[in-house]
This record gives C-alpha cells, sequence and structure tokens, in this order.
C-alpha cells in the first residue's frame, strides 16, 4: 500500500503536507491502529481455528454442538447493541447526559445478555463433555470464542467507567475522545462476531 | 492518554478522526437514520445467512460460498454505517492503514491453509507417528 | 497459598546461578544504596523513573539494552567455554543448566537487546527528526516502556527462583507442553514475553500514530528522514506482527494451564501450526530489528559523507517493499518440516526475492559515499563495517533460502553463524553506530573517539574470529545446540571461536571504558552548537541535550534534509514569535502498572490465584486514577522559553549525567 503512495511523485504545487494533527485525530487514529492490530490477533485464532477444525479426536463435531437459535440470539443481542452504542455516541456529541445514559444502559444489557448466554452455552459443552481438553477442534473453538467474550467483557468493564466518568466529571474534551474510542471497540467487536458466527457457527453445520 | 501539541488550524492533517461522522451529517435526526440504516441491512444480511444454512434455496454445494460472500458485506455493512469508513481524501490514512491490516490478515490464515493442508496431506497424522514410537 | 513456589525453587544444589546473582544483587543493592545516600532518588525518580519525555524513555530502552547485553554476552561466553572442553567429556556445564544457557541467551539478545536497542533509538530520535514536542501518547510510551522492563525482570529473577525454559529462544512443542515441560521455566518464557510483547505493541501503535499524525508544518511524507521512513515500517511491522506472537503465546499457555491441545501431540493437536503461527511472526520481527538499523546506517553515511542520501525514493520504496514483503516468506524457516515441493518453492522464491531491496540499499549506502569526503569518525567505521559483514550475512541467507541447500544445513553451525552474522553484523552494529552519532544529542558531549574506535576494530575482528569458524563448523555437519560432541576434527574450530569471544569482550569492555571515559572528560568532548557532526536532520537543529519540549517553536520544513536545507538559507532575520503551549504532566502509571505486571507474572508463573487477582485489580486501578486525573498537562510559558533561550547551550542539563 504504502509503497504505491511512495513511488507517486508528490506535486509541487499541493498544499502544504506535514503539521500536527488535532488531538482528536491523534487518539482515534492511534486507537484504529490498535484496533487493526487486535483485529490480526483474532486472525491468528481463526486461522487455528481453520487449521484444526477437523481435529475433532474421534470427539464431537460442530454439526452435532451447534444450536444455531442460541447463536441467532446472541448475534441479535450484539447488533443491537452496536445500534444502542452509535445512539450514545450521537447523544454525547449532543451532550445529552440522560440519552447518553439510557443508551448506554442498554448497551450494557445487551452486551451482558450476550455473556450470559455465551457463558451458559459454553459451560453446556463442557458439562457434555465437549469441553476444550476433549479435541483440538474443541480447543480452537474455546478460544475463539473465549477471546472475544473476553474482549466483550473488558468493554462492558469500559462502559461502566465511561458512563461514571461522565457522570462525575460531564463531557470533557479527553472524555469526548474516550467515548469515540469506546465506539470504536464496541463496533470492531461486533464485525469480528460477524466473521465468528459465519466461519464457526453456520460454516460449521453448513459444511 | 494526553497528546502533547494542540493543533494549528494551518497543517496539512486536514482528516477526520478514525469513527467520526462525516461533516455533512450535522442533525441528530439524520444521524440517527444513518445508524439505523445500517442496523436495517445488517439484520437482513444475518437473516438470510441464517435462513440459506437449511434452506434449499440455492444449491448445496454453494451455500458455504453464499455464507462468506454474505459475511464481508456484511462487516462492508458495519465499516460503512457504524464505524463511519470512506474513501474520501480526509480519511486516507484510516483506510490505508484498514488495508494493510485485512492484507495482513488474509496472508496469515491463507498462508496457514496453505500450508499446513500441504503438509497433513505430505505427513502421517500425530496419532499414527505416535503409535509407531511405541 | 503459594500455588507451586517453595523453598526447593531456589536452586541450592548449584552454585553458579547462586553466586552469580548474590553478586548482580549486590550491585543492584550497592548502587540503589548510593544513589538514595547521595539524595539523588527524587531526581531519578522524578526525572525519569515518571518521566513521559520520550527522550529520557529511549535513553531508558538503550540503557537497559546495554544493560541486559552483558548478561546475554555472559550466557554466550559460557556456551563457547563449555563447547570449546566438551570434546569426549562433560565439561562444566551440565545438560539441563546448558540448555537454559542457550535459550535465555537467544532470548534474551532478541527480546530485550535488539528490540529496546533498537525502540530506544527510534524514541529518542524520530519525535525530534520529525520536529515535533513528543510522541502521540507519552503516558503511553512509558508505560511501553516499563512493561518491556517487567519482562526483562521475570527472566532473571528466572536465576534464583525456579528455572528457564530449555527448550530454546523458541518454545517449540510438544517439548514445551506440560507433559514433557513439567517446570516453570516455560512458564517464565511464556509470561515475560506476553508481557514485555503488549509493551512492544504499544510502543508499536504509539510510533506509527506519531509518525503518520504529527509532523513539522512542510513536513510531508516524502521529505522525511529515512530513519523516520523505516522507523514506520518497522513499527507498521510491530503492529501487524506482535498480535500474531500474543495469540500463539497464548494458545501454548492455555495448553498448559488449562489443557487445551493446540500444540500437544493427543486429541487431534498439530504441533507443525505453532512452527507456522511462530514464523509468521518471527520472520517479520527479523525486519523489525534490522529495519532501524537500516535508517541508522542511512543517516550516518549521508552525514559523514557530507552528501544527501543517494537514491531516497528508491531507498523508500525498497524499505516499504520489504514491510509487505516481510509477511511472505515466514516457511523457510521450516523447509525440512515436510511441506510439499509446491509450497517450499513458493517461499523459496519470495525470500531469494526479498534480498533485491535489501541489495537496492547497499548499492545506494556505496554511492551516498562514492566521491564524498568521508570522515572515519566512530558511527561510519560502524556502517562500513556493516556493509561488508551485512552483504557475507545475506549471500549466507540467500543460500539457505534455497531449500535443497536447507535440508543440509538446517539446524547446523551454519545458520546459526548466519543469524549471528545479519544480527551482530546488522542490528547490534546499527544500535552501536547510533547510539555513537546521538549521544552528543542526548547528554550534550560526545563519546571519546579513539577509545570508541579502538571497541569497533576489537568487535569487528572478534565478529569475525567468533563466527566464521561456526561456518566451516555447520559445513563439517555439527548441528546447534551440542552440550558436548565427539568429533575431534570439531574442536579446533571451537577453540577458535571461544577466542574471537575473548575479543569480543575486549571490545565489550572498550566500550565501558568508552562511556566511562567521556563521562569523566566531558568538559572537553562539550558539544555546544547543537550539530557536532554537521547534521542533515532536525534532531540537530535543537540544543545538545534538547529541552524536555525539542523545539520552542516547531521548525517549517521546505525540503528534504530539512536541517541541510535551512543551513544553507539561513538568513538573520526577526527570531520567531514565541508562543505558550502545554506538555503532558510526568506521571507514575508507568512503574506502577509496571508493578503490578511483576506481581501478576509472577503470581501467573506460580499458580498463586490470589496474587493474580490482586494484581488484575491493581492495574485496573491504575487505568482508572489514571483516567480520573484532572490535571494533566503543564504550560510551558513564554517566559520560561525566553530565559531557555538566553542561557547558554549545553547548560540545562548539565548536572544531570554527574
Amino acid at each position: 500500500m504504502s509503497a504505491a503512495a511512495a513511488a507517486a511523485p508528490s506535486a509541487p504545487e499541493a498544499p502544504p503536507e506535514g503539521g500536527v494533527a488535532p488531538v482528536r485525530i491523534v487518539v482515534a487514529y492511534g486507537f484504529w491502529i490498535f484496533l487493526v492490530s487486535d483485529i490480526i490477533m483474532f486472525a491468528g485464532f481463526f486461522a487455528a481455528y481453520a487449521v484444526l477444525s477437523g481435529a475433532t479426536a474421534g470427539g464431537p463435531s460442530g454439526r452435532q454442538l451447534f444450536d444455531l437459535q442460541t447463536t441467532a440470539i446472541e448475534t441479535g443481542c450484539l447488533l443491537l447493541s452496536s445500534f444502542t452504542c452509535g445512539l450514545a455516541s450521537i447523544a454525547a456529541d449532543v451532550r445529552n447526559k440522560l440519552w447518553f445514559t439510557v443508551a448506554m444502559a442498554a448497551t450494557f444489557v445487551l452486551g451482558s445478555a450476550f455473556i450470559g448466554i455465551e457463558v451458559n452455552e459454553l459451560s453446556q459443552l463442557i458439562a457434555r463433555g465437549a469441553g476444550p481438553d476433549r479435541s483440538a477442534f474443541l480447543s480452537s473453538l474455546f478460544a475463539l470464542v473465549g477471546c472475544h467474550g473476553l474482549h466483550v467483557t473488558i468493554g462492558l468493564l469500559w462502559l461502566l467507567t465511561m458512563v461514571a466518568q461522565v457522570f462525575a466529571k460531564g463531557f470533557r474534551e479527553d472524555i469526548m475522545h474516550r467515548i469515540l474510542c469506546f465506539t470504536l471497540f464496541w463496533h470492531a467487536l461486533d464485525i469480528i462476531w460477524v466473521a465468528l458466527f459465519t466461519v464457526v457457527y453456520l460454516l460449521g453445520v453448513a459444511a | 492518554m494526553s497528546a502533547p501539541q494542540t493543533g494549528q488550524p494551518e497543517n496539512g492533517q486536514a482528516e477526520t478522526a478514525p469513527g467520526d461522522k462525516r461533516p455533512e451529517v450535522d442533525s441528530v435526526g439524520s444521524a440517527v437514520t444513518g445508524y439505523a440504516i445500517g442496523l436495517a441491512l445488517a439484520v437482513g444480511m444475518t437473516a438470510v445467512s441464517f435462513y440459506i444454512v437449511h434452506s434449499s434455496l440455492i444449491w448445496a454445494p454453494g451455500i458455504p460460498i453464499g455464507l462468506i460472500v454474505l459475511a464481508i458485506a456484511q462487516m462492508g455493512v458495519h465499516l460503512v454505517f457504524f464505524l463511519h469508513v470512506n474513501t474520501g481524501p480526509d480519511s486516507t490514512n484510516t483506510t490505508l492503514a484498514l488495508a494493510f491490516g485485512l492484507l495482513i490478515v488474509f496472508l496469515i490464515i491463507a498462508g496457514s491453509l496453505f500450508i499446513m493442508t500441504n503438509l497433513d496431506h505430505n505427513m502421517l497424522p500425530m496419532e499414527q507417528i505416535m503409535r509407531m514410537q511405541r | 497459598m503459594l500455588g507451586k513456589l517453595s523453598w526447593k525453587a531456589i536452586p541450592f544444589d548449584s552454585p553458579l546461578p547462586i553466586y552469580a546473582s548474590l553478586v548482580v544483587g549486590l550491585v543492584i543493592v550497592g548502587v540503589l544504596g548510593w544513589v538514595v545516600v547521595k539524595g539523588y532518588f527524587p531526581y531519578i525518580w522524578k526525572e525519569w523513573i515518571t518521566s513521559v519525555d520520550h527522550k529520557r524513555v529511549g535513553v531508558m530502552y538503550t540503557l537497559m539494552a546495554l544493560v541486559m547485553l552483558l548478561r546475554g554476552f555472559t550466557d554466550a561466553i559460557m556456551m563457547r567455554a563449555q563447547q570449546a572442553i566438551a570434546l569426549n567429556a562433560p565439561g562444566y556445564l551440565p545438560p539441563e543448566h546448558y540448555n537454559q544457557v542457550f535459550s535465555s541467551h537467544g532470548t534474551i539478545m532478541i527480546f530485550f537487546v535488539a528490540m529496546p536497542f533498537m525502540i530506544g533509538l527510534m524514541n529518542f530520535v524520530v519525535p525530534l527528526q520529525l520536529g515535533v514536542r513528543d510522541v502521540a501518547f507519552p503516558t503511553l510510551n512509558s508505560v511501553s516502556f516499563w512493561l518491556t522492563a517487567t519482562g526483562a525482570l521475570l527472566v532473571n529473577i528466572s536465576l534464583v527462583i525456579g528455572e528457564f525454559a530449555r527448550t530454546g529462544w523458541l518454545p517449540y512443542p510438544p517439548l514445551s507442553e506440560l507433559a514433557y515441560s513439567p517446570g516453570v521455566g516455560i512458564d517464565y518464557y511464556l509470561w515475560a514475553l506476553q508481557i514485555s510483547g503488549i509493551g512492544t505493541l504499544l510502543s508499536g501503535i504509539n510510533l506509527v500514530t506519531t509518525i503518520l499524525k504529527t509532523r513539522a508544518p512542510g513536513m510531508g511524507l516524502m521529505r522525511m528522514p529515512m530513519f523516520s521512513w523505516t522507523a514506520l515500517a518497522s513499527n507498521l511491522l510491530i503492529v501487524a506482527a506482535f498480535p500474531i506472537l500474543i495469540a500463539t503465546l497464548a494458545m501454548l499457555l492455555l495448553d498448559r494451564y488449562l489443557g487445551f491441545h493446540f500444540f500437544t501431540n493427543e486429541a487431534g493437536g498439530n504441533v507443525m501450526m505453532f512452527m507456522n503461527l511462530i514464523w509468521a511472526w518471527g520472520h517479520p520481527e527479523v525486519y523489525i530489528l534490522i529495519l532501524p538499523a537500516f535508517g541508522i546506517f542511512s543517516e550516518v553515511v549521508a552525514t559523514f559523507s557530507r552528501k544527501p542520501l543517494f537514491g531516497y525514493r528508491s531507498m523508500v520504496l525498497a524499505t516499504m517493499v520489504i514491510c509487505i514483503i516481510a509477511f511472505t516468506v515466514w516457511l523457510h524457516h521450516f523447509f525440512t518440516m515436510g511441506a510439499g515441493a509446491n509450497v517450499n518453492a513458493f517461499f523459496g522464491i519470495m525470500t531469494t526475492i526479498i534480498a533485491v531491496p535489501t541489495g537496492v540499499k547497499v548499492f545506494n549506502w556505496l554511492f551516498t559515499m562514492y566521491g564524498g569526503r568521508l570522515r572515519y569518525d566512530p558511527p561510519l567505521l560502524w556502517a562500513i563495517g556493516f556493509i561488508i559483514t551485512f552483504v557475507i550475512g545475506g549471500m549466507t541467507g540467500v543460500l539457505l533460502a534455497l531449500p535443497p541447500v536447507d535440508f543440509l544445513l538446517h539446524n547446523s553451525l551454519f545458520l546459526v553463524a548466519h543469524f549471528h552474522n545479519v544480527i551482530i553484523g546488522g542490528v547490534l552494529f546499527g544500535g552501536f553506530a547510533g547510539y555513537n552519532y546521538w549521544f552528543p544529542k542526548a547528554f550534550g558531549f560526545k563519546l571519546h573517539p579513539g577509545l570508541g574506535k579502538a571497541a569497533f576494530w576489537f568487535w569487528l575482528v572478534g565478529f569475525y574470529v567468533a563466527f566464521m569458524p561456526l561456518y566451516v563448523l555447520g559445513f563439517l555437519g555439527m548441528t546447534r545446540r551440542m552440550q558436548h560432541y565427539d568429533v575431534p576434527a570439531w574442536r579446533p574450530w571451537l577453540v577458535i571461536a571461544g577466542a574471537g569471544a575473548g575479543l569480543i569482550a575486549i571490545g565489550i569492555a572498550l566500550m565501558i571504558a568508552q562511556l566511562v571515559v567521556s563521562i569523566r572528560r566531558r568538559e572537553e568532548l562539550r558539544d555546544t552548537t547543537g550539530d557536532p557532526w554537521d547534521g542533515r536532520t532536525l534532531e540537530w537543529a535543537t540544543t545538545s541535550p534538547p529541552p524536555s519540549y525539542n523545539f520552542a517553536v516547531l521548525p517549517e520544513v521546505s525540503g528534504e534534509d530539512a536541517y541541510w536545507t535551512m543551513k544553507q538559507h539561513a538568513r538573520e532575520g526577526e527570531p520567531p514569535k514565541l508562543t505558550a503551549f502545554t506538555m503532558p504532566s510526568n506521571t507514575a502509571t508507568g512503574i506502577v502498572c509496571a508493578f503490578f505486571a511483576t506481581v501478576m507474572g509472577f503470581a501467573l508463573i506460580w499458580h498463586i490465584w490470589w496474587m493474580v487477582i490482586l494484581g488484575g485489580l491493581g492495574a485496573f486501578a491504575t487505568f482508572v486514577v489514571f483516567a480520573w486525573r484532572d490535571h494533566t498537562e503543564d504550560e510551558i510559558s513564554v517566559e520560561q522559553l525566553e530565559r531557555a533561550a538566553r542561557a547558554p547551550q549545553g547548560t540545562q542539563l548539565a548536572g544531570e549525567v554527574a
């Protein structure tokens, strides 16, 4: 990518380049780079899942284990929470504390519901003898789903901290930057979930 | 995370922050509409994905490809409507960073599959090797 | 209560590590005591440990790298001594101890010498070269450094409490799985690398953002100095590669702690997947290390030839091409693992291709020197030593890139000679060039040139004497990591290699002498101009050492080689108008974070679960307290700037090196 940018000669009459970007752009861009790295970390777990998904070692396969109804409910929760999170960012933009709190609370409830369903699903698998120590396939499944779940949990913790900060300090400039980063994080988790439910659950049942 | 310098207006870094709404989105109504369109599209695609898994609507061997296409399209919807990624000149760096990341993701997953399927094809499964060791 | 930890963890039966750590412990206690008694502690706490100034953080990174170099080199000397005497004999290191020595040597040299050396120099130089006042996220920078320091600390704790990994610098399963390595050695390795890996990832994010979003007005991308370009490429690689390392090590941790089956050899686990993933990080890592070194040589060669860098655009292009292709060659580390001809051919071809941009760079440096008026100061000596050495190392690398050749030489000492040839000849020489080149900028006085040249010659000759025999030994069929052997023909070459290590030791001693002598004679070596080498880039446009804010007024850039252009067109005009601005306040967040990370890492290694929870809560609380601060920035007023402008150069921080 940058090779192409490097090859292109910079026109002499172009407007002056360089300069120091405003803080909001610097912060959001830094967080964007973090998200890119986070997505690459997930790619590692996805690669492991792709390679090991056939290694059931005589144990149950995805087709025998997955219940698409649960997955559909989880997906619904996360999708809606992405929407409410977007609403919260709009409320923050117009400095409306009431709507910000309501939207964040909705996001929290939906996110918690997602985590609750997921934990329940995974513990049922373990109870049925299909835990991560059963086969390499299940190891990679638990690691991938668990890694996403861990991210959502951290997101929920962050969400609570953000609401508390807004209550304690109002929509200060640096807090607005953090709200922007939080929404980026939350939407990114939803994108990873799209990849996850398609690759793991739908393809696991279809293939 | 405090950043050191306050920005100067007359610099060349006149980009928008990643995730910020487009400048033409100026009212609460239009902003909410943007998210609502995104949600509707995403829900629609998700529903289609879950539906075609078990339906005979499309040719069975085509289902995985259909699912992957839908997933990629849905990720695109999320990027555009929720993360406000666009190809405008004011977000070149944002898009380039994302493209670089996606290239690496592709290289890791495709490379791993390329290497590991070839290895599996050439070598005995580990269990058999272990049995021969005994 | 204390998990797996008990008195048995301390190796009283093997006196060597106990004595070694006693000595090190006494030195540390002595230094700390001296600092406290002399009353320096408040100064060190306020100005260094809690500093968020990128220059201070960079200096601390570099200092850590140099200290850890001594530790890693001690391991090297031990191995060379063992192999010199272990013909049909047990030598003096028992096998399990020898295995720990080569594992910690590799781990320390890559993760706690080469990485912090390069990151330290990038941290120090890049914001100065870009003409800005700090990195994008100064506090995060401090956190990154202290997390890296935590990793180094954990590795060194393993010397006394417990043991270190015996698997080599990469813990290949199934040997590293719980069934075959039940001890805590691997856990020390894994947690130390996870914690320092997170630090490295954060510092990569920080520098990418700094370079892409904060530059002096007028400095477009194609006006950036070459070192900033290579720093950008290197940090992009960090951002893209380190997540893979974190994921891979996390999988191994899950295997060891929770009974997962990623890389075990039962229940469908696949050990080859570990090699695949770890090298998908490992090969880009090589370029993470070497690219900044390329940048340093580009700056040094241009400055000491008194010419602009030849082929700047081709250099930028070569750097970015390497940045991409680095992710398509990783299989060449395991050609012999059983992949088919197609796969091996693809990765063999990609590996030979990646040598091309490096070749472009070598020719650019040669053409830059051609016709220049060379000044043979230590930085240029290191650069010339690098070009010759690195070309040899690069060519042996291209040889190894051919799968049929690799089948003969895989895991032989030829390979060991090759990667030492590129890492010492490339990264370390680059680090030393940068150390000599930017030292006057950091401290306001030059390093003693005579001792610097002496150190260079001992290093260079020592390197060839130590590693050329290893190429021969590789052809003679000697494999790496042998604790003893029974082939008499190998013995003479191993003795020569040991002598080479001795020459390098003299080189290191001379470098220490150079530092001590330079500090003692700092008044005669003082740099009062801020531009001791007649430099070309913006770091030389400010004082030596620079004020905490680097530049009172951000420089206006109007072309490549920004400072050189300014010097050519210097005109007497009105001094630029000073305006007040803010700088981020110092904070203890970094060190507090690292304290909790150390507690947590140690507790995880020894399965002390209550302590893990305590550490986690502490880390979270630290972040909340940090986020809750109201006072985050200090203002630098116009009066302060005027006072600094009146003060004679080189006096602001003069007391600090005493």
